[in-house]
């Protein structure tokens, strides 16, 4: 369903991805790791295509999206829903005109129809009856349910997800990954999840691929990723800053 | 040695600087490409239309109608002490007229329009581009040249003849309560020489200029919001160059206006 290969992407001479390859299945449940800074985030948004790579190719279903213009991109990213990792809520918006955006752009349902869709997907975020609220009185927590509620109301085949527990507390991180294991089986659809937060990792991939120095370093389920051996896959797996360590040891 | 220094690091200053003007034009006229495409396929909402034409045009008029009625006062004022000395007093409204119809009208509420309507697009854009709010957007599937740029253009094409033309009459008004109640000229003549030396074509010159301006204040502002760097620092510049760029492309496009449209229009 979505295939990557060789991507490269430089902004000016810092060069952030080079010779990414890998492949997810219909159906299937993706976690990138990866350091901060590392270009998880990027890589996500190559998948649809709101960065455009210097090198290597995207497909989705078969098609290379790279080559296409914003207007013939429009087809493709029906496709898919994002999550992005401030919500990027229309703030001039209320909730419900956050997730209807699209039916009544394209004026393709009847306003009770619309309104019974928002009830549905906020309902199914757990999140009933936060129609007529803005944006600015909702939580961070509140945000994001809302921004996957956006995502997920036109039953995309693909949801991207960029580091959806970031800023969150642990309880509202776990209702997140909860959420998103619920919409992964309730809509059957490919989910890609950009996060460092181990827990979730662990939670919500069934396969999980390591980017470090500008490539996929690892890749496996997520028992073999957090049994490894690879000293830096362990290092990152188990939050182990190196200099931090040899500091205390010296101090010892 | 040092000179050599200093003389290639400004070389290579001028050369970054000129590559970046080159590259910011190239955008410029991709986004223009791009906005005439996105017309061309009838696809505006009218509700995101009228909501734009409301902000644009009659939140502005307060700030045109005062700019507008001020330098009318000004300009009949002042025409008239320089024209009393040659005993012309009756044709102060008539330069009143003819200077607000072709030039100061459009100029100064495009001006006006720049600095209020421009900064608040640049501002708002560049604030939805740095929280993802237009990549948020574009996974929704809607191409943000249609949903951000189509309507603020239209409107502003729509609004900013209007707002001239207000601007015209309201600067014509006061110039002529100047006139008759400051300084005494006698209003028939006054009122007969301002019809006389005013054409139908300085009316033309003044409402297509107004429309052109328009079109340079929508297209530039929507292009610095949405290219606007990180942070708040990258907003608050690109507001800033919003009214800049704007204001000098209209000063820059309306002399070559006035020497082209005059040419044409006087001679129909």
């Amino acid at each position: 369903m979505i295939e990557v290969c060789n991507l490269e992407k430089s902004f000016g001479d810092h060069k952030i991805l080079q010779g990414v390859s890998f492949c997810i299945d219909r159906g299937e449940s993706v976690v990138i790791i990866g350091r901060s800074g590392g270009g998880k985030s990027v890589l996500l948004k190559h998948l649809i295509a709101l960065l455009k790579p210097d090198a290597g190719q995207v497909l989705i279903d078969g098609e290379n999206i790279v080559p296409m213009n914003e207007r013939q991109l429009l087809r493709v990213r029906r496709k898919f829903g994002m999550l992005f990792q401030g919500a990027a809520l229309f703030d001039s918006m209320t909730v419900a005109e956050n997730i209807a955006f699209v039916f009544r752009r394209e004026k393709s349902l009847p306003e009770e129809e619309i309104a019974g869709k928002v009830a549905h997907v906020l309902d199914l975020v757990d999140l009933p009856g936060i129609e007529n609220k803005n944006p600015s009185e909702l939580s961070g927590g509140m945000r994001k349910r809302v921004g996957l509620a956006r995502a997920i109301v036109y039953e995309p085949q693909i949801v991207l997800y960029d580091e959806p527990t970031t800023g969150l507390d642990p309880i509202a991180s776990d209702s997140i990954d909860k959420l998103i294991l619920r919409v992964r089986d309730r809509l059957n659809v490919t989910s890609v999840v950009v996060t460092h937060d181990m827990r979730s990792a662990r939670r919500l991939g069934q396969r999980i691929l390591m980017l470090h120095e500008k490539h996929i370093y690892a890749t496996g389920t997520p028992e073999e990723i957090f049994s490894s051996q690879d000293p830096i896959v362990k290092q990152f797996v188990e939050g182990i800053s190196e200099p931090i360590a040899q500091g205390i040891q010296a101090t010892l | 040695m040092g000179t050599g220094f200093a003389s290639l690091r400004h070389m290579l200053f001028w050369e970054k600087w000129v590559s970046d003007w080159l590259e910011g034009l190239g955008r410029l006229t991709l986004l223009t490409k791009e906005t005439i495409a996105s017309l061309l396929t009838f696809k505006v909402s009218w509700r995101d239309l009228l909501y734009q034409v409301y902000f644009v045009g009659v939140k502005s008029q307060s700030v045109v109608l005062i700019t507008g009625a001020f330098t009318g006062m000004v300009l009949g004022a002042q025409t008239y002490f320089q024209f009393h000395k040659v005993k012309m007093d009756t044709a102060t409204l008539a330069v009143v007229s003819v200077s607000m119809c072709s030039e100061l009208g459009p100029v100064l509420t495009g001006l006006m329009v720049a600095g209020r309507v421009g900064a608040a697009i640049a501002a708002e854009l560049g604030t939805m581009r740095v929280t993802e709010q237009i990549d948020a957007l574009r996974t929704l599937a809607t191409h943000p040249v249609d949903y951000l740029v189509v309507p603020r253009l239209l409107a502003l094409h729509a609004a900013l003849p209007l707002l001239t033309a207000e601007s015209i009459v309201v600067g014509i008004g006061a110039g002529y309560l100047v006139g008759v109640y400051l300084l005494g000229i006698d209003r028939t003549y006054l009122w007969f020489n301002m019809l006389k030396y005013t054409g139908n074509s300085d009316v033309a010159i003044g409402l297509i200029k107004a429309l052109i301006f328009g079109g340079i204040v929508a297209i530039i502002s929507c292009y610095k919001g949405m290219t606007c760097g990180e942070g708040a620092e990258g907003v608050g510049r690109a507001t800033t160059e919003a009214v800049v760029y704007s204001s000098i492309t209209i000063l820059i496009t309306n002399f070559f206006l006035t020497l082209t449209l005059g040419k044409v229009l006087h001679a129909l």
